[in-house]
């Protein structure tokens, strides 16, 4: 039986546990005199039921797929005669492919040598056997579970103690796998990024102020040495930020101040929805946008006071970027400044401090750290934003402080480092990963810092 | 119209001996005539005129045709039961309505023969003059100076920082907390005791030098010894402000007022010298309220 029929099975199975339970536990607590005379309520047999039939079957399941590949694997490759043994990995699992094809159907076993026909039908009988035996041991987890909490159903016994303490588990299982996954790509970036150093000399990456990343094919290619600094990247990363936030943050928290303080009821509710509509406007079109009607307009602006503008620029993708993150600036400060008590409102108008004093000196202040919190957003949005920045800055790396030139940001890049085919152990892949490490590292220092910062300056309501 | 009113109701379902002296067939809405109002409501030199005021919460008429006099240094307490208006009352003496949307105020109201509800006046400066202290203390989570600091700062009372300290520092003895937190004043405000917070927010009003102080049962959320202090600064502060008054504890009123007003539904039931009021009262709810039979 397949995997994926099992599970709805085992689910069945605990639904049927959890109802058996049940009627028991109120049939045990019918002669007692009700389910008063019970430790636990009969909800709390019933669902301890389930998880003893469920639990232990599911990880029962799960152990088993996960190895009962690397398994059959071993058994097939020792079934073939001595003298085709595979010398290598890399043999092995072409050996293996070639056998499971066959096994499948897709290869014709005229084509191939006998000893792969023979290791066919044994991958296939292994496949089968080991497909009805986890059927029959899962079946028999789930069902000795459910029995063994059947027997447990007794007035004495408190089922509710054992439900919270197995469901806090749970919780913390899946608290556990996020947590789990963020280091598990730190991890694996890590990696790729040593073998990246092992390459190109991390002095280079970091000082550096070209990027052009290539690999020669051949010794003789022209311009066959790669320049792998990050400099002119991150310049163009903080410059087109830096522009959206420029836009982002004055729009955003002045809108935000308009909406929760001066605007009427009635405007702030159809207001607010559809600025919040900005951010769920697909990057994509936003990048059209950009590269078509933004970017155009801007050239032709620079071109009428005399300056010299591409037809790319930081500027067209900064500002586009700028309007697509308003609403998170916008709209998580009007929650904030809404969540300020009215009394301390009422306490700075009652001293005669007009609107916009009242704003500025105690409300401001006291949301300050949710503010903040709405900007750093902003800032990780923009920061990570590639689709705007691939159609309207362009790809060419310029060290520039020139917002009418264009430039490339550290996303892009990796974008297009990691685009088609590629192989994985050459500079040029690897260093996606070190350029997605150092952006990590940038990130994260930007948030600690704002957090320090939010510490100290913020006015904290009860 | 009676029937959907919450006090009438609540006391039809009262038992038999704790009936007030009202008669039964008789509901206490029909023992109010609007806009009589018994005893003395107007003083010689006002403070405040208030004529035929009557304040709409969009169709709920919340406050009913009140006429009244406050005068000029003196302590007047508005007493009634929860919901008679006489919070709402209050705030139209300093405007502080004007933030809720759906709320109108009709009438003539004016400060020193000033309307206050006209267009082009300038409320900022209307709350300079009108101070107010809150149900629950309110100070910013700021320092306790920059608390008190606050209203000077934006009205510009002081030209230098040493005008500043002495505003602070007289504001904060006059608030009875001056020797409790002369040595922290950079400590946040809200880290203080509730009996002390309120003190500051006193403190915080009288920095602006007003004229009239009006408080919205400034006691209720202190314990005995908190209040007590606050009462005797009232009494003290009676000398150089007017001041207004809400409170739920009749014994509050008679301590520390001079006349007494008492609100029904909306309306002004009766407003007398507080002893007479609390020794002899003209109307039969007056009577009911004092006495505790419903409130």
């Amino acid at each position: 039986m397949q995997t994926a029929n099992l599970l709805p099975l085992v689910l069945v199975l605990a639904v049927v546990a959890y109802g058996l339970a049940y009627m028991r536990s109120r049939a045990v607590a019918a002669p007692l005199g009700g389910i008063r005379n019970l430790k636990a309520l009969p909800f709390y047999y019933a669902t301890r039921a389930a998880l003893w039939c469920a639990i232990p079957a599911l990880l029962v399941l799960a152990a088993w797929a996960g190895f009962e590949g690397k398994v059959i694997q071993g058994i097939v490759i020792a079934s073939l005669p001595q003298d085709v043994w595979p010398e290598s990995p890399g043999e092995a699992s072409l050996i293996l492919s070639q056998i499971s094809n066959v096994a499948a159907g897709k290869l014709n076993p005229d084509f191939v040598p006998d000893y792969i026909v023979g290791a066919a039908s044994v991958l296939e009988t292994m496949d089968n056997q080991s497909a009805n035996f986890k059927a029959a041991l899962v079946l028999l987890v789930a069902v000795s579970g459910a029995a063994f909490a059947w027997t447990r159903v007794a007035p004495h016994i408190n089922a509710r103690l054992n439900v919270e303490t197995t469901l806090r588990r749970i919780f913390f299982v899946c608290a556990a796998l996020a947590v789990l996954t963020t280091a598990g790509i730190v991890f694996s970036v890590i990696l790729e990024t040593i073998r990246f150093f092992g390459r190109v000399p991390i002095s280079d990456f970091l000082f550096s102020t070209s990027w052009s990343p290539q690999t020669a094919l051949r010794a003789d290619q022209v311009g066959s040495e790669g320049a792998f600094g990050v400099i002119p990247l991150f310049t163009g990363t903080l410059l087109i930020s830096a522009i959206a936030l420029l836009v982002a943050v004055p729009v955003g928290l002045l809108s935000a101040i308009y909406l929760s303080e001066y605007a009427s009821k009635r405007v702030r509710s159809t207001a607010k929805p559809v600025l919040e509509m900005l951010a769920g406007i697909p990057t994509v079109v936003y990048g059209f946008f950009a590269a078509l009607t933004v970017a155009p307009f801007i050239r032709d602006l620079a071109e009428m006071v005399g300056l010299e503008a591409s037809s790319q620029s930081a500027l067209a993708a900064g500002l586009v970027m700028g309007i697509m993150i308003v609403p998170f600036v916008s709209s998580l400060s009007d929650d904030v400044i809404n969540a300020v008590p009215q009394a301390m409102r009422d306490g700075s108008l009652a001293l005669g401090a007009t609107q916009s004093e009242t704003m500025k000196k105690v409300i401001f202040p006291a949301a300050l750290p949710g503010i903040i919190g709405g900007i750093l957003l902003a800032a990780s949005r923009a920061i990570g934003e590639t689709m705007i920045v691939v159609m309207a800055a362009g790809l060419a790396a310029n060290l520039t402080a020139n917002p009418l030139e264009s430039v490339t940001t550290v996303t892009v890049q990796i974008a297009t480092l990691l685009v088609g085919d590629q192989e994985f152990d050459s500079a040029k892949t690897l260093s996606a990963f070190a350029l997605g490490m150092l952006l990590f590292i940038v990130t994260l220092l930007l948030n600690v810092v704002a957090l320090k910062i939010v510490r100290k300056y913020r006015e904290q309501y009860d | 119209m009676n029937t959907m009113n919450p006090a009438v109701t609540s006391e039809a379902d009262m038992p038999e001996e704790t009936i007030a002296p009202v008669d039964e067939d008789k509901p206490a809405e029909t023992l109010v005539e609007e806009g009589k109002t018994v005893g003395d409501p107007f003083s010689e030199n006002p403070k405040f005129k208030l004529r035929n005021v009557e304040v709409f919460y969009g169709q709920d008429r919340a406050i009913k045709n009140i006429s009244l006099d406050i005068g000029r240094n003196e302590v007047i307490a508005f007493i009634g039961p929860s919901g008679c208006g006489k919070s709402t009352f209050l705030r139209c003496l300093n405007r502080m309505n004007d933030s809720i949307d759906i709320c109108r105020v009709k009438g003539q109201l004016s400060i020193d023969d000033h309307d206050i509800y006209d267009p082009k006046r300038d409320v900022v400066e209307l709350r300079a003059r009108v101070g107010m202290v809150f149900q629950k203390p309110n100070p910013f989570p700021k320092s306790i100076y920059d608390n008190v600091a606050y209203g000077p700062r934006i009205h510009g009372l002081a030209n230098r920082k040493s005008d500043l300290d002495e505003i602070v520092e007289n504001s904060l003895r006059k608030a009875g907390l001056w020797d409790e937190v002369k040595d922290r004043l950079d400590a946040v405000a809200t880290g203080m005791s509730g009996g002390q917070q309120q003190r500051l927010c006193i403190a915080r009003a009288i920095a602006v030098s007003p004229e009239v102080i009006l408080m919205d049962e400034p006691c209720s959320a202190l314990d005995p010894i908190a209040t007590a202090k606050v009462e005797e600064l009232i009494s003290e502060m009676s000398e150089s402000y007017t001041i207004v008054i809400v409170t739920h504890s009749m014994q509050q009123a008679a301590r520390v007022s001079h006349r007494t007003a008492y609100f029904h539904l909306g309306h002004l039931v009766e407003v007398n010298e507080t002893t007479k009021v609390f020794t002899a009262p003209e109307h039969e709810l007056t009577e009911s309220y004092i006495t505790g039979r419903f409130g």
